[in-house]
């Protein structure tokens, strides 16, 4: 077995605001080459500290313990920061969440994605130009030369989140984080962006690790999962195992809770105590054991 | 028909001048297009669309907070658009709206028993303060928060006790009809079925008329009977949940259903189903 | 919440108020009284000092101390009348300006932007050119111009809070338009205005001093601090004390207005940030 592109191993972060209060819980998880990973949990399980703890962005109030995360044989969490910088944009790119804040308002769009190719490739203007025009006919803008010439404001939703995945593939990186990349979108243009998502990582071969609350999403596009509960890994396995056959409460417990329109009467089960309760007792079980071997 | 508490017609509102300094060029200030709904007593109905469709815009036409440009609103026999805002006085104890966000829909500067009392006292449901104190007592209750919940602020309660503190206000003053605007979209799953299972216990209850808007049509399955899809400012297709999910008859509808992902593997479902035509805006 | 910046600031005004009130059994002479045979002499702890004259004396032989308190009622005065009455008309127009609607905003806004057209400091001196000099042109003139100041953050705040849920909440219950003005929106304005009340009323001490020590203030008997730094300013080689005296008094007493407003919007508006 060939060695993962990303392999996240026993990462634990506390928030130093909050009592030391645990954040993430020896998580580890890996993403092989090609593979389209689901980071998949609640608002406060930690999936975006995961994702910023890849991208050495974490907040200062949160500091990691324990664990690496292993990129390419080297350790993430070790790397000097201009070390890091050389990794990131070039083989790391991130899709976030929200394309009407990632996007710099007083700048035209074609000035935005050829900073990169610029400054990593060391392309020259025009040259750069010709690449983010070709990356725009890529993720299927009709109109790339309008696009360029058009001020973030001037776009819709839709079309940010577009401009950013060309963006994030502009230099061909080998892995991509997608940061709950259409929680801002209609689902019609969901649709469309996840597609254009998957079209994208099969042709280049890129891995992606995709974070996300919803479960239908993730059912579509990724090909295994990871289910976090409180900054601990709940489940972990191939997607259609994962859904058809859920072992921990927890995602069973999730999957009850979820509204589908092919159920008249789903999506108003809430998580029982009963679950609740086994899941506190999970995790204080864990934080004594930590605590116990220290 | 005789059911009917709320009917409008040919609702069309308008936003702004034209060509302001606000508005987009190619931006159309219509909003609504000509809208008819109708929601029956005792009857939850869905109001679906995505961005730009006019939802929104049309909950608040309903409760009469916006004056449209044409069309009526006619809640229990009375024309609502035709009166004033002093005439629709009385008739506002009967029509309530819950919010999607609890954090700007309750003022921070009241205590939740303040913002629970005040509208009772408003509307002489209780002639002391003792007495709606006892009133708001048993709709926590019912809420499932606690009694201490009254001397909390806003900010000091999590998203989903908030949600119910919204809830309380909107039934506590007895209404027939409550607007419900997209008030699940900021909650976790599980919040989510909590809120749902307690507003549909509740409807049953009062007996209460629930206009429900929301872009997430699996949400909407779970409680309401019946379903209005709208697209930019129009009714697309209305009918019994049932029907219109089984059987859509408009291919936008249809379209919207299909780009619903359900937790199920499905290696097909990303290739199937070509857009209608890609929407301008995507 | 008991930030020590905003106690400190606080409790300093609290005692240049209740030192400024008592100044008749505070002040340990009259200020009035010149002793031509002690002029000039240095505060107590320093050479030459007479006892008694804790700062020292002036170019008269007047107690530099006692100056410096009947000082702080003229300033004090003008802080608190001049800022008051600012920003209870700049406040009253701005509420009406972002409640009532289109056209009522347009007016006043209009007359804000024309009103704030005029050069200040020249609008300053033409009133008190024609009213006269006095502590009641010093007021007017600070209120005709620092009104608008008042208007525009209140146009802002309580169009902003005009478009919260929590007023379209008010109106479905079937709150009358004035309860929800005065119920939900003015709660929300009155942090942001009180700490611009206390920023004015710094303003409003240093145009003052400003005024009297042009001499176009209250007239040269009654003593005010920025009168006592252009005397001081004349002798500073000679007698240092007459200026550090009230330029010690008059920063003090800004730096205390600044730090408890700047305290006082910290601390009440994190309601909404929480």
């Amino acid at each position: 077995m060939t060695a993962p592109r990303l392999a996240i191993e026993a990462l634990s972060a506390i928030s130093l605001r909050d009592g030391n209060r645990p954040i993430l819980r020896r998580v580890s998880l890996a993403v092989a080459t090609g593979e389209v990973h689901g980071l998949v949990g609640e608002s406060g399980a930690g999936k975006s500290t995961i994702a910023k703890a890849i991208l050495g962005i974490i907040p200062s109030q949160l500091k990691v313990t324990d664990g690496r995360i292993v990129f390419e044989g080297r350790d993430l969490l070790s790397l000097l920061p201009k070390d890091l910088r050389a990794v990131l944009g070039r083989d790391i790119a991130l899709v976030p969440q929200d394309p009407s804040t990632a996007l710099n308002p007083s700048r035209r769009i074609d000035a935005q994605m050829t900073d990169g190719l610029r400054l990593k490739r060391g392309l020259s203007a025009k040259q750069a130009r010709l690449r983010a025009h070709a990356l725009l006919e890529e993720v299927q803008i009709r109109d790339p030369k309008r696009v360029l010439d058009s001020y973030p404001h001037q776009l819709s939703g839709g079309m940010r989140q577009r401009v950013l995945i060309a963006a994030a593939f502009a230099l061909e990186p080998k892995l991509v984080i997608a940061d709950e990349p259409t929680t801002a979108l209609d689902v019609t243009v969901q649709k469309q962006i996840l597609r254009l998502i998957r079209s994208l990582q099969e042709r280049h071969g890129t891995s992606v690790l995709f974070v996300s609350h919803d479960l239908g999403v993730v059912a579509k596009i990724c090909d295994r999962l990871t289910v976090l509960y409180m900054g601990k890994v709940m489940e972990q396995g191939s997607t259609a195992d994962v859904l058809a056959a859920p072992r921990h409460p927890y995602t069973k417990a999730l999957l009850a809770a979820n509204p589908r329109y092919d159920r008249p009467d789903t999506g108003l089960e809430p998580t029982p105590p009963e679950v609740i309760a086994a899941l506190r007792a999970e995790i204080a079980a864990f934080d004594a054991g930590v605590a116990g071997s220290r | 028909m005789a059911d009917d508490l709320l009917l409008a017609r040919g609702l069309v509102v308008a936003y702004g001048r034209p060509g302001s300094l606000f508005t987009r060029r190619g931006d159309s200030p219509v909003v609504l297009h000509g809208v008819d709904i109708r929601v029956g007593k005792s009857e939850t109905v869905g109001i679906v669309g995505e961005s730009g469709s006019g939802k929104t815009t049309l909950g608040r036409a309903l409760l009469g907070l916006i004056k449209p440009a044409a069309g009526s609103v006619v809640f229990d026999g009375s024309d609502i658009t035709a009166l004033d805002e002093r005439a629709r006085r009385p008739l506002r104890r009967r029509m309530q709206m819950i919010f999607q966000d609890p954090m700007s829909s309750l003022n921070p500067r009241h205590t939740i028993g303040r913002i629970l009392i005040e509208p009772i006292l408003l509307h002489g449901l209780a002639k002391s303060h003792a007495a709606a104190l006892a009133l708001v007592h048993g709709i926590l209750d019912r809420v499932g928060l606690s009694r201490g919940t009254v001397d909390f602020y806003s900010y000091e309660l999590s998203g989903g006790q908030r949600q119910r503190v919204g809830i309380a206000r909107a039934v506590v003053l007895r209404p027939d009809f409550v607007l419900a605007d997209e008030i699940v979209s900021g909650l976790d799953v599980s919040t989510q079925a909590q809120v749902l299972r307690l507003l549909k216990e509740l409807t049953g209850e009062m007996h209460l008329a629930l206009a429900f808007i929301s872009h997430d049509l699996s949400v909407v399955r779970s409680i309401c009977q019946r379903v209005v899809v709208m697209r930019e400012g129009r009714v697309v297709e209305e009918g019994p949940c049932e029907r219109i999910f089984a059987a859509p008859a408009a291919a936008y509808t249809r379209m919207l259903i299909d780009a619903i992902p359900l937790p199920t593997t499905d290696p097909g479902w990303l290739s199937r189903g070509a857009s209608v035509e890609v929407a301008a805006s995507a | 919440m008991r930030d020590p910046k905003v106690v400190c600031a606080g409790g300093f005004i609290l005692l240049l108020i209740v030192v400024a009130i008592a100044a008749p059994w505070v002040a340990p002479k009259d200020p009035l009284a010149q002793n031509l045979l002690m002029t000039t002499t240095p505060p107590a702890g320093f050479p030459d000092a007479e006892p008694g004259f804790l700062l020292g004396t002036d170019g008269l032989g007047r107690d530099v101390l006692s100056r410096v308190i009947y000082g702080a009622r003229v300033s004090l005065t003008v802080a608190f009348v001049a800022a008051g009455l600012a920003c209870l008309i700049g406040s009253l127009l701005g509420l009406l300006a972002g409640f009532l609607g289109e056209l009522v905003d347009a007016l006043i806004s209009r007359l804000v932007d024309v009103w704030m057209a005029f050069p200040p400091v020249l609008l300053s001196i033409l009133l008190i050119a024609v009213i006269g000099t006095g502590l009641h042109s010093v007021i007017t003139a600070i209120v005709v111009i620092d009104w608008t100041r008042f208007c525009r953050v209140v146009r802002t705040e309580t169009k902003s809070q005009a478009q919260m849920d929590y007023v379209v909440a008010a109106r479905t219950i079937g709150f009358s338009r004035p309860a929800i003005l005065f119920r939900e929106i003015l709660p929300n304005v009155v942090p942001v205005l009180i700490a611009l009340l206390t920023l004015e009323m710094g303003i409003a001490v240093v145009v003052e001093a400003i005024l009297s020590f042009v001499g176009l203030s209250v007239s040269s008997d009654t003593p005010t601090w920025g009168g006592m730094i252009a005397e001081g300013r004349q002798i500073v080689h000679e007698a240092w004390w007459v200026l550090a005296a009230p330029l010690a008094a008059l920063f003090a007493t800004v730096v205390a207005f600044n730090q408890l407003g700047d305290g006082l919007a910290r601390s009440l508006d994190p309601v909404l940030r929480r």
